[in-house]
């Protein structure tokens, strides 16, 4: 019965995953996994600095990592020589040179405790001591290695001295924690490069019995229990996978039990049950302000149902319906199979079907929709009761940053499909772009983008030349170099802003450009910015006596659209090589015409 | 369930676990007689035992025993 989840894998490493199961096989899968590794595909290097045994955390961790497409290899500490290995730089860790550093400590590593005769300065004292402790580690790791550091932060104690009162009084371990864990996220939030990983929650969830079995501490060293581990791990891995620009953009919802009790092509709109008048009814309204709270914050919601498109409307039409029409970039109600709807979608908006959730209370159509599209995320969604929980531990829309972008975006879709409807109304294309009345910002990489410019390169698949991933780090440290020329791009129109949507630089090799990165948001297809961009690109090297443009073109799955891009931008192809990598030359000189005539860039 | 049907499923366990179709246990085996059988491969095996008897091992029981015998002897009396 389980051999045959091995052929079906590795949907199984999806929430909700079997740890068991996982547990006994993580060879058989570890094999399977690197056996199939998606293309474009990612190695990391990750440091794990531990105050206690972790093998089986970073065994686990592998495994989800592997599912999502990143290929680790790892650092290990010594047993419990986080502090010494990250403060006193361990030549092993230098030569290692991580792209990652996670810190697994728990309670157990808070080397001064409050005792109940503790007088208040000895328990400041002692607080002192801990954090900066960790303070003084973090900062001496964000400047020596200049990468994303996790740190976990810190479960509670699993019995109390105090009982109640250890949550109130100075003396507490629960208070003593708590404070710990918010002067955590202080740091956190002032430090971008900083993640927390809260096993806080974690052990919550699990619960801290079970959690905190001292069975596994005094037999492995284990500062959790061992079978808690795979949760455990996974939230790690939704933290990594996020930096990394993996997560899911959108969700594909049903709507006949899924956002609403019934079918309402048979019981009618005023039949199915949503609002508060029955306990069905509350169920599915919270779920669709649980969808709503997602779209808040840059999740797109789109519809997927077998319905009768002016019959489905009527659902969202009621007046205790949370969600309305208009909060859907995507509407397919139809007979078409579900996977050929999501696909429509997806071109529509310009996403990959692997960006997307696919939500659906009908194993029937999920099963579809998981044979046909192999990347798409289909949970076993469980009953209405269950919809928010799956989707909330799946963690398909982990967030390391809030940034504008991610909350201004749906705004951004929808004046999208404003800018479709209003480019029917015109003959010429050229009219249509006028009209948009484009203004770009193009300039130097500026600091208060680099999180921007990094998430980009983390995301932009498409629409990217060489499909170099680069962390926040290494924008910033090509933004400061001399030997770079950098360049983002912001694009407004009339409808809206899009916020930075290009992303190009370069080094400079004597009179040569070598362009190492070209990418752009697919959202701004075919508004002429890439032209914009070349034309400040070309203007900027002729002011620092460059008169030569190398391009290169890294084939992958995704990016064929720009395969003749620097073709198309007056280059010659001057190389290929049997993988299909393509180098390309363009001279340049005071004499160039600018190719961009519908943006104004600079104003 | 028969002392041999434990060794039974013992055997399939420790086959799944260290991913080796050749492992035959019997009542003296031990560490020593698995290559790959270390200390946290033990950790697997012990947590492995637990789901498929659907049982959970005292401390006691994990410090004191010392070979399969002695597992399937603590799996009889827990099930």
């Amino acid at each position: 019965m389980r051999e045959r989840y091995l052929k079906t894998k590795m949907r199984e490493l999806e929430y909700p995953f079997d740890p068991e199961w996982m547990r006994k096989k993580k060879r058989k899968i570890k094999k399977q996994l690197l056996e199939e590794l998606p293309k474009g595909a990612i190695t990391k290097k990750i440091a794990i600095l531990g105050g206690s045994t972790f093998d089986e955390v970073r065994d686990m961790l592998e495994l989800f990592l592997l599912n999502y497409g990143i290929v680790p290899s790892f650092y290990s500490s010594e047993y419990n020589s986080f502090y010494e290995d990250g403060m006193f730089d361990n030549p092993e860790l230098i030569e290692f040179a991580p792209d990652l550093i996670y810190i697994h400590t728990s309670f157990k590593n808070i080397d001064a405790l409050p005792m109940p005769n503790d007088s208040g300065d000895t328990v400041q004292e002692k607080y002192e001591s801990v954090i900066n402790k960790f303070k003084g580690l973090w900062e001496h790791l964000l400047s020596k290695y200049s990468c994303p550091v996790i740190q976990n932060n810190f479960d509670y104690p699993f019995y109390r001295l105090l009982g109640n009162n250890d949550a109130v009084l100075i003396q507490g371990r629960v208070r003593f924690v708590r404070a710990l864990n918010h002067e955590f996220a202080d740091f956190a939030l002032q430090h971008e490069n900083f993640f927390i990983n809260d096993i806080n929650y974690q052990q919550a969830v699990y619960g801290i019995d079970k959690w905190s079995d001292p069975l596994y501490w005094n037999m492995y060293k284990y500062a959790l229990a061992v079978p808690a581990i795979p949760a455990f791990s996974y939230n790690l891995a939704s933290i990594i996978k996020a930096i990394y620009g993996r997560n899911k953009k959108a969700l594909s919802l049903d709507l006949d039990n899924t956002l609403w009790g019934g079918v309402i092509g048979d019981d009618g709109p005023d039949n199915i049950e949503i609002g508060m008048e029955t306990p069905t009814g509350q169920i599915y309204a919270e779920f669709q302000t649980y969808l709503k709270e997602l779209m808040s914050m840059g999740v797109l919601l789109t519809v997927n149902s077998k319905n009768d498109e002016s019959v489905a409307r009527e659902g969202f039409e009621r007046p205790d319906s949370v969600l309305k029409k208009d909060d859907f970039i995507g509407f397919k109600a139809n007979w078409e199979p579900k996977d050929r709807n999501l696909a429509g979608v997806a071109q529509d908006i310009n996403l990959t079907t692997d960006s997307f959730v696919f939500v659906d209370d009908n194993p029937a159509e999920r099963e579809i929709v998981k044979t046909s599209l192999t990347g798409t995320a289909v949970p076993d969604i469980g009953n209405a009761e269950d919809y928010i929980r799956t989707l909330d531990r799946a963690a398909y829309f982990e967030v390391v940053r809030l940034s504008q972008d991610d909350l201004d975006r749906n705004a951004m879709y929808l004046a999208n499909a404003k800018r479709q409807e209003s480019e029917v109304q015109f003959k010429d294309y050229g009219e249509y772009l006028d009209s948009l009345l484009m203004e770009a910002e193009i300039k130097p990489f500026s600091s208060v983008y680099y999180s921007r410019i990094a998430q980009l390169t983390n995301k932009s698949n498409q629409f990217n030349l060489t499909t170099k991933r680069m962390s926040q780090s290494d924008i910033e440290r090509i933004a400061e170099d001399d030997g770079y020329i950098t360049l983002y791009g912001k694009l407004k129109d009339r409808f809206g802003d899009n916020g930075v949507v290009s992303v190009a630089y370069g080094k400079v090799c004597g009179d040569v450009l070598d362009i190492e990165m070209w990418l752009m948001s697919c959202r701004v297809l075919k508004r002429d910015m890439e032209k914009a961009m070349m034309d400040e690109l070309i203007r900027i090297c002729l002011l620092r006596g460059i008169h030569t443009l190398r391009g290169h073109y890294y084939p992958t799955a995704k990016n064929g659209m720009v395969k003749d891009f620097f073709a198309e931008r007056g280059f010659e192809k001057v190389d290929e090589d049997e993988a299909g990598n393509t180098l390309w030359e363009r001279k340049i000189s005071f004499d160039e015409m600018a190719e961009s005539r519908y943006i104004k860039v600079n104003p | 369930m028969t002392r041999k049907e434990v060794f039974e499923k013992l055997n399939d366990i420790f086959r799944d676990v260290f991913d080796d179709d050749t492992i035959e246990v019997n009542e003296d085996t031990t560490a020593a007689d698995i290559d790959e059988w270390d200390s946290l491969m033990h950790i697997t095996l012990i947590g492995t035992v637990e789901d498929e008897f659907d049982i959970k091992f005292a401390m006691k029981d994990i410090v004191g025993m010392k070979n399969v015998g002695a597992m399937a002897d603590r799996i009889l009396e827990l099930i």
